[in-house]
């Protein structure tokens, strides 16, 4: 839905060159929620300005519904009538809201809808609709600063949803709101990603936001995507700081003769409890001492960290067992061996 | 003197009424234009904006009373004279249009360049912004801005009596200044005072009226210039 090949971003100011974006190529499945996270700094709002145009890409291209932007561009700094067109059809949320004070909720909401060419009847009658979606039909004839920062983003959401969008562009829309107002409006976008089949596109720096709604999603650091995949490919991929940033697992041996290992679920396997089985089948008392699972479609998804009894020679056959199951293993206190693997892949 | 006041205080209404008119019809557009055109603006050329700075400022810097002489040929070219209340009004809104363009700059300068950036994302064009965004947005600024130009043309057009046109002004420095009447003068300046003090009255109430932004919710408005202007590696980080 989205894609992007070799996307580049470099800034020149007073003959200082800062590259914000170094070769990122994105993909964005049609239908999923995909965050980009990384630091201030990282390039993550570049990044999502370029795929609307608002910022114009040093280099590379942006398809969105499988229209070339990049080739919309004409000359100069001005956006050309395609390109507008094509801005149409993609819905922006942004951190501060963006919303004109100097309009009702309902007149901010037809502001697009105006753009689009709408005569006064059917824009009142779509914003009214789109209010209704979000919650706040009551709220039509208020002004934005009488609103909360929950409700102005959900004012935010209506009015990016003004042209029917395939995709939503969302820009650190829960960054300046609580915690609890941070979900309210995460799961307004999952029941809109749900509904209306909308793909979504966010940024943002908090790995709760990620975890929350995420289908798949991407790292950044300085310019570039450093990991990027859907969240059971992430947790499958050793040593991915994606993976156990959404899944933390803690916790040390409680003894010397003890094993620790790291037990990752993602997906495909996880339908049985393997650990009561391996409990069963081999007589052994584990410990659990740290987990962080989640349940997305039905399966389990996460990182386990358990102890067994004894030491790692005396756990091979337990490990194989969990192995067999298709599960990922770690053993924790082993990295030599974990390095000798890697370099034979 | 009764009938003499009420004549000179509703030729100075006359004057700055239509100036002003002139001034905002002059003035916004070229305001408007002084912030698209800058670095970084939705029109951005830096040349037109140099050009249109410098005849603004060497506008501005010329006394009234020299702009007065200065653009006699064009009054009698405008009004086919260059005495009476239409040969003035013709250097009182020519000096205005500069004061009040530089007025309308700051005012949109103020408008958070976020609202800009989303229009731009629903797909609106620079016409767009600057009708559904610029202006809205900063009209209590504007309606302002609009006051302190009546106020200062009204100071100005007392000097429109040595064109022959009359006003309070030129009352106050015939009658009271050089003919002695001082208890005349004083009146007149008392009037001048309850006016300007009616106009800034009225202006204010205006502007606070349409300010909707509610002064304490939300973040605090960003000083940002039209198009995100941020180029420089701590602003990247900033934005990031």
């Amino acid at each position: 839905m989205i894609t992007t090949t070799g996307l580049t971003k470099v800034y020149r100011s007073r003959g200082r060159e800062v590259t914000a974006l170094d070769g990122v190529d994105l993909h964005v499945r049609e239908g999923e929620v995909y965050g980009v996270i990384g630091q201030s700094g990282a390039g993550k709002s570049s990044l999502i300005r370029c795929v609307n145009l608002l910022e114009r890409p040093t280099s590379g291209t942006v398809t969105v519904a499988g229209q070339d932007l990049t080739a919309l561009v004409g000359r100069g700094s001005r956006a050309g009538r395609e390109l507008r067109r094509a801005r149409t059809r993609i819905g922006m949320v942004f951190q501060h809201f963006n919303l004109l004070s100097s309009r009702t909720v309902q007149e901010n909401v037809e502001l697009p809808l105006d753009i689009l060419g709408l005569t006064r009847r059917e824009r009142g009658r779509k914003a009214l609709q789109l209010l209704d979606l979000v919650g706040l039909s009551d709220k039509a004839g208020s002004y934005p600063a009488q609103l909360s920062g929950g409700q102005k983003q959900r004012v935010g959401i209506a009015r990016a949803l003004a042209g029917d969008p395939k995709v939503l562009l969302s820009d650190e829309a829960t960054s300046a709101l609580d915690p609890e107002t941070t979900r309210s409006i995460l799961q307004l976008l999952r029941d809109l990603n749900r509904q209306l089949g909308l793909t979504v596109l966010l940024i943002t720096h908090e790995m709760d936001v990620v975890k929350t709604v995420c289908d798949s999603a991407a790292l950044m650091d300085k310019g570039r995507i450093v990991e990027s995949g859907t969240v059971s490919e992430l947790l499958a991929t050793p040593g991915s700081e994606l993976a156990s940033a959404l899944f933390p697992v803690s916790g040390t041996a409680s003894g010397d003769d003890r094993t620790v290992i790291d037990v990752t679920f993602h997906g495909e396997s996880a339908t049985q409890p393997v650990i009561s089985q391996l409990s069963r089948t081999y007589n052994i008392d584990i410990s659990i001492l740290g987990a962080a699972m989640d349940t997305v479609g039905g399966r389990q998804v996460g990182r386990m960290r358990i102890e067994l009894p004894g030491r790692y020679e005396e756990n091979v056959v337990p490990i194989g067992f969990l192995r067999e199951q298709g599960l990922q293993i770690e053993i924790q206190g082993q990295q030599p061996e974990l390095v000798e693997e890697g370099a034979a892949k | 003197m009764q009938p003499l006041l009420s004549e000179e205080c509703w030729n100075t209404l006359y004057m700055v009424g239509w100036s002003t008119l002139i001034a905002i019809v002059g003035g916004l557009p070229l305001g408007l234009l002084l912030v698209l055109t800058d670095r970084g603006g939705l029109l951005q050329n830096v040349v037109a904006n140099k050009v249109v700075g410098q005849v603004v400022n060497i506008a501005r810097s010329m006394p009234f009373i020299i702009l007065m002489v200065a653009l006699m040929t064009f009054t009698r070219w405008v009004t086919g004279t260059t005495i009476g209340r239409e040969a003035a009004i013709v250097p009182l809104a020519i000096g205005a249009i500069p004061f009040f363009a530089r007025l309308v700059e700051t005012a949109v300068r103020e408008v958070d360049g976020g609202l800009v950036e989303a229009v731009q994302a629903m797909g609106g064009n620079t016409w767009t912004v600057v009708r559904k965004v610029l202006v809205p947005e900063a009209l209590p600024s504007l309606i302002s801005s609009a006051t302190t130009t009546v106020v200062a043309l009204i100071g100005y057009s007392a000097m429109a009596g040595t064109v022959g046109a009359g006003g309070l002004g030129d009352l106050a420095i015939r009658y009271g200044y050089q003919r002695f009447e001082t208890e005349l003068m004083w009146i007149i300046v008392a009037i001048l005072a309850v006016v300007i003090s009616a106009i800034q009255f009225a202006g204010d109430h205006a502007a606070r009226t349409l300010d909707r932004r509610g002064g304490h919710s939300g973040p605090a408005p960003r000083l940002r210039l039209l198009k995100s202007r941020r180029p420089a590696a701590a602003d990247v980080g900033e934005a990031a």
